[in-house]
């Protein structure tokens, strides 16, 4: 092991012991480059001085954690996997009066207004509760604003016709300048809260968990406590989806799901 | 044993004309190779393209797509799926990202030669073949700096030779050789 990944190692500890964070079994390669990333866009010069400044200052060490939490997506990201949805996942939804969604690990939003879409045009919507939750405030705080810039557009109205888009993807938007606002009856049925799945406990019984690209940043043991916690946040049949790369391999609940879609890792609790 | 015998792993970076390149790497290699290659090929987020199937058709080495978290196996060849960045472990494993765009691009070239770099230091061949941007450029230093072996494809015989200038251009590739001497260089790895 080189010195920095043991200096990286330590400055995580600190991080664990002083502020209750907890990226230890966070997969290091991933959190390593992000960590310098931080170093060298702040002018800082080592690990060191930088365990040093976060260890001091909280407000540097949000801002570390900001940087070290963010993810990126985009709407309706893998049209195949919301087809996926829309055809195996919808139609046994709706056999229950109300729905619950926890969209875990919902980045600046974007997965959270792609099922809302979705179930809006098989007509749940009025009737479903999504909770989103992320570790990054910041994200939250994007997510709940709605606002994204007008560039990406373009290439997710490509996305939502290939999810098997009902309706002209514009009419859930209001595009302003360079940015577009969605709907606000979209946003109506949503909660939004921190959650940290590497600490927190199951909060509340779904019928349907998705977590996308989430878990590719965990080593196998966190991997296996986040797929515990959708299982135990799970009702009996109730739909697990996570990203086109991820699986249940590492999980010792893998025996306890049924694949959906084996190809767009969508899975349901059996026992 | 021979000077060759330290090294631990290879990575490779292509982009525009890379299947043609990779198909003169990679088809005299034996099943046995005694190292494993992890390829950056960029390609469009089609999950349906056939690189892999591809590439295997005419290989006797055995090529698939990178899982997540997956042991690194000597005479495997490794490719990045579409629309995420590969890096390596501490403990050989492959880890995926889905980490914003690197040098306009995931996979990112940048992104597997510095992860690897740090992995494998000494022990690290990494190649930069065909390719119309200068992504890997940066990943060619950090490679060189970790006392890796280094190399791009001769510009003036590469589809696209904007890849292979710009990690040149870093002062930091070690052998500037055609294709098939780069085949060649491979082969001699196989003893």
């Amino acid at each position: 092991m080189s010195s920095d990944s043991k200096k990286i190692r330590e400055l995580l500890e600190s991080i664990r012991l002083v502020y209750g964070y907890d990226f230890t079994d966070y997969a290091e390669a991933s959190i390593s480059r992000r960590i310098q990333h931080f170093i060298s866009t702040r002018k800082i010069e080592t690990i060191d001085e930088l365990a040093k400044i976060v260890l001091k200052d909280e407000k540097a060490f949000e801002e570390l954690v900001q940087e070290i939490s963010v993810t990126v997506t985009e709407l309706f990201r893998d049209p195949s996997f919301y087809k996926s949805l829309r055809e195996n996942v919808v139609k046994r939804l709706a056999t229950y009066p109300f729905i619950k969604v926890w969209i875990a690990g919902c980045a600046t939003g974007e997965e959270i207004y792609s099922v809302a879409i979705l179930l809006k045009e098989e007509e749940l919507l009025n009737r479903s509760v999504i909770y989103a939750t992320d570790i990054n405030q910041k994200s939250l705080k994007i997510a709940k604003e709605g606002l994204y810039n007008i560039e990406n557009m373009k290439s997710y109205t490509h996305n939502y016709q290939h999810a098997g888009g009902k309706r002209s993807f514009s009419e859930y938007y209001i595009a302003k300048y360079n940015t577009v606002l969605f709907d606000k009856s979209l946003r109506q049925n949503i909660v939004f809260s921190p959650h940290n799945l590497a600490v927190d406990k199951s909060f509340n019984e779904f019928q349907l968990v998705i977590c996308r690209n989430v878990l590719i940043y965990f080593n196998q043991q966190l991997q296996n406590r986040a797929i515990n916690l959708f299982y135990d946040s799970l009702c009996p049949f109730g739909f697990l989806g996570l990203g086109s790369k991820e699986s249940l391999l590492f999980s010792d609940k893998q025996k306890q799901f049924e694949d959906v879609d084996k190809k767009e890792k969508i899975y349901m609790k059996s026992k | 044993m021979t000077k060759n015998a330290k090294y631990e792993a290879i990575v490779v970076g292509t982009s525009a004309g890379g299947l043609n390149a990779l198909f003169v790497l990679l088809e005299t290699l034996p099943a046995n190779f005694p190292l494993p290659i992890i390829i950056v090929q960029h390609r469009s987020k089609d999950k349906n393209d056939l690189l892999e199937e591809v590439l295997q058709n005419k290989c006797k080495v055995k090529i698939k797509q990178a899982d997540e978290k997956e042991k690194i196996e000597k005479g495997v060849v490794y490719i990045a799926p579409p629309d995420y960045h590969v890096l390596i472990e501490n403990d050989l494993t492959l880890s995926l990202s889905a980490d914003e765009y690197v040098q306009f691009s995931r996979p990112s070239i940048d992104v597997l030669f510095e992860s690897a770099a740090g992995v494998y230091k000494d022990k690290l061949i990494g190649i930069i073949l065909t390719g119309a941007n200068s992504d890997g450029a940066s990943g060619i230093r950090l490679i060189k700096a970790n006392d890796g072996l280094t190399i791009a494809q001769k510009p003036e015989e590469a589809f696209s030779p904007v890849m292979p200038s710009a990690a040149i251009k870093t002062n930091a590739v070690t052998h500037i050789w055609p294709l098939s001497k780069i085949r060649d260089f491979l082969l001699t790895l196989n003893n």
